[in-house]
């Protein structure tokens, strides 16, 4: 109710300074503006195709990022040397911001759709290995001593003991790697021009059309928050719900 | 199942020290029987029964079932954990399902068990609750029809009510004693109460600080099933508490 009401307000707020014409249209986007952007960019087809361009790469991106991310972070907690040695890297390359990959990206892949994937790849790899293999080295002794005395050991161990423990972890980490995939997506985005919402924003300004660079803001906010909703506040509550508070 | 601790010592190297647990340790438990381990924190009595369970091994002696030396974990000597170690992300049914399914027992049969086993701890409605919607109590309950599930010859229980209040602790007491008498598996029941050990026990072996020695030996003859308010128990908890150490 409260948000409700706060919003309604800010919306009335925006279009009454809108009328008064206090700044110019370049610099200030007005409601009827903004609205008549996004009604055009639907109408023309130039939204849904750069909303669909910009949510493909992220799903591609992310899915290769989550299946090579635990897969690594699988390995690093059991092969010694991988971790002293590839785990290392994953350490250092974690201070570094994924849009920095962006140049060496387009060295490697050319100025494609490659180098932008590369990018978005990388925004979540590292977070979801390194939370795999947290989740896993971190199994509770107790659980496993649990298991084995009932009888469990091996891959039914793995599949029904550690794996399972590791899932609050492995969750954050997941949650965490697509607000990274996400930002570096719309970072390559804007440096390389490409049919998504990126490009989308970088065009607004160059036309200095202020409605429409308001009005893919609103359109990338709108598509985060429906994705944190959809996706990842029902992983969390799922977890939640088992572990209550024990969740790791 | 019979137990054995033959000359049995077990020292943990910590850096810069080794700590001795278990020091020439002779234990003998007849199959069937409720022996009670007691003695003040620290004394070794859960590495006893994490020797017993095989998730621990012996620096020297022997650790034997029915004769034979203990190489590792068994289906048949269950452990439960001082604070239950159910897993939080399966359901009650799921947990006390756990073992069975280890088994490879069909389903109908499963489902068939593990209603016997709750309504035996008296969980059956909570099958489908989550761990940590359970109180102390009856994470233990639920401990108890998980290791019962798996019908082991040996229950290994490590101090199991000892955060339960005095309410909860006596009628787990009863429905313990309920369940024993029915099964008639061996029980290693270690706890620090004395007079849950009198209330409980066929023998208690009374155990020294660390390194842990065995000072005493009791046998119980009271007849069962016992409560804690008859006669022979505080006598008798008297005796046993004379032999610990102060």
């Amino acid at each position: 109710m409260q948000r409700t009401l706060f919003l309604s307000g800010l919306i009335g707020l925006w279009f009454l300074l809108g009328t008064l014409k206090i700044w110019p249209s370049y610099i200030f986007p007005t409601l009827s503006g903004v609205v008549a952007s996004v009604v055009r960019g639907i109408e023309r087809g130039t939204l849904p195709i750069a909303v669909w361009g910009s949510i493909r790469r992220l799903l591609i991106g992310y899915s290769i990022a989550l299946v090579s991310g635990i897969i690594t972070g699988f390995l690093m907690a059991h092969v010694k040397l991988l971790k002293n040695t590839f785990g290392l890297l994953v350490l250092g390359f974690q201070t570094l911001p994924s849009i920095c990959w962006l140049p060496l990206a387009i060295l490697w892949f050319g100025l494609s759709e490659k180098a932008i994937l590369f990018v978005v790849v990388m925004g979540a790899f590292l977070s979801i290995a390194q939370a795999a293999e947290d989740g896993i080295k971190n199994t509770p002794a107790v659980y496993l001593q649990a298991a084995r005395n009932l009888g469990s050991s091996g891959a039914r161990l793995y599949r029904t003991v550690i794996l399972p423990s590791a899932m609050p972890t492995l969750a954050t980490g997941m949650k965490l790697g697509w607000s990274f995939a996400w930002r570096s997506l719309m970072a390559g985005e804007l440096i390389y021009s490409i049919p998504g919402l990126g490009y989308m924003l970088m065009m607004g300004r160059e036309l200095n059309d202020m409605n429409q660079v308001v009005a893919v803001i609103l359109v990338i906010i709108f598509l985060g928050l429906t994705t944190d909703k959809l996706v990842f506040s029902l992983l969390e509550r799922s977890v939640r719900s088992r572990w209550g508070t024990l969740a790791r | 199942m019979d137990l054995e601790l033959r000359g049995v010592s077990r020292d943990f190297i910590r850096p810069g020290r080794s700590v001795k647990a278990l020091d020439d340790i002779n234990l003998s438990i007849r199959s069937g029987e409720f022996v009670c381990l007691v003695g003040p924190s620290g004394c070794g009595k859960t590495t006893v029964l994490h020797l017993f369970a095989g998730l621990d091994k012996p620096t020297d002696g022997l650790v034997m079932a029915d004769g034979k030396a203990i190489t590792g974990t068994d289906p048949g000597r269950v452990l439960i954990f001082q604070d239950a170690a159910l897993f939080p992300w399966l359901s009650v049914k799921s947990n006390v399902e756990f073992g069975l399914k280890v088994k490879k027992v069909p389903r109908e049969k499963r489902d068939q068990l593990v209603e016997n086993l709750l309504e035996m701890v008296h969980m059956q409605k909570f099958a489908h609750s989550w761990i940590h919607e359970l109180s102390g109590g009856m994470k233990q309950r639920v401990a108890l029809a998980r290791a019962l599930a798996v019908d082991p010859a040996v229950l290994l229980m490590d101090e199991p009510f000892g955060a339960l209040d005095a309410l909860t602790r006596a009628v787990l007491h009863k429905e313990l004693q309920g369940l024993w008498l029915k099964a008639g598996n061996t029980v290693v029941f270690v706890t620090h109460n004395v007079r849950e050990a009198v209330l409980l026990g066929d023998r208690i072996f009374v155990m020294s600080r660390a390194p842990g020695k065995i000072l005493a030996e009791h046998r119980i003859d009271l007849p069962r099933p016992r409560q804690m308010e008859d006669p022979g128990i505080m006598e008798l908890a008297r005796q046993v508490l004379g032999t610990m150490e102060r």
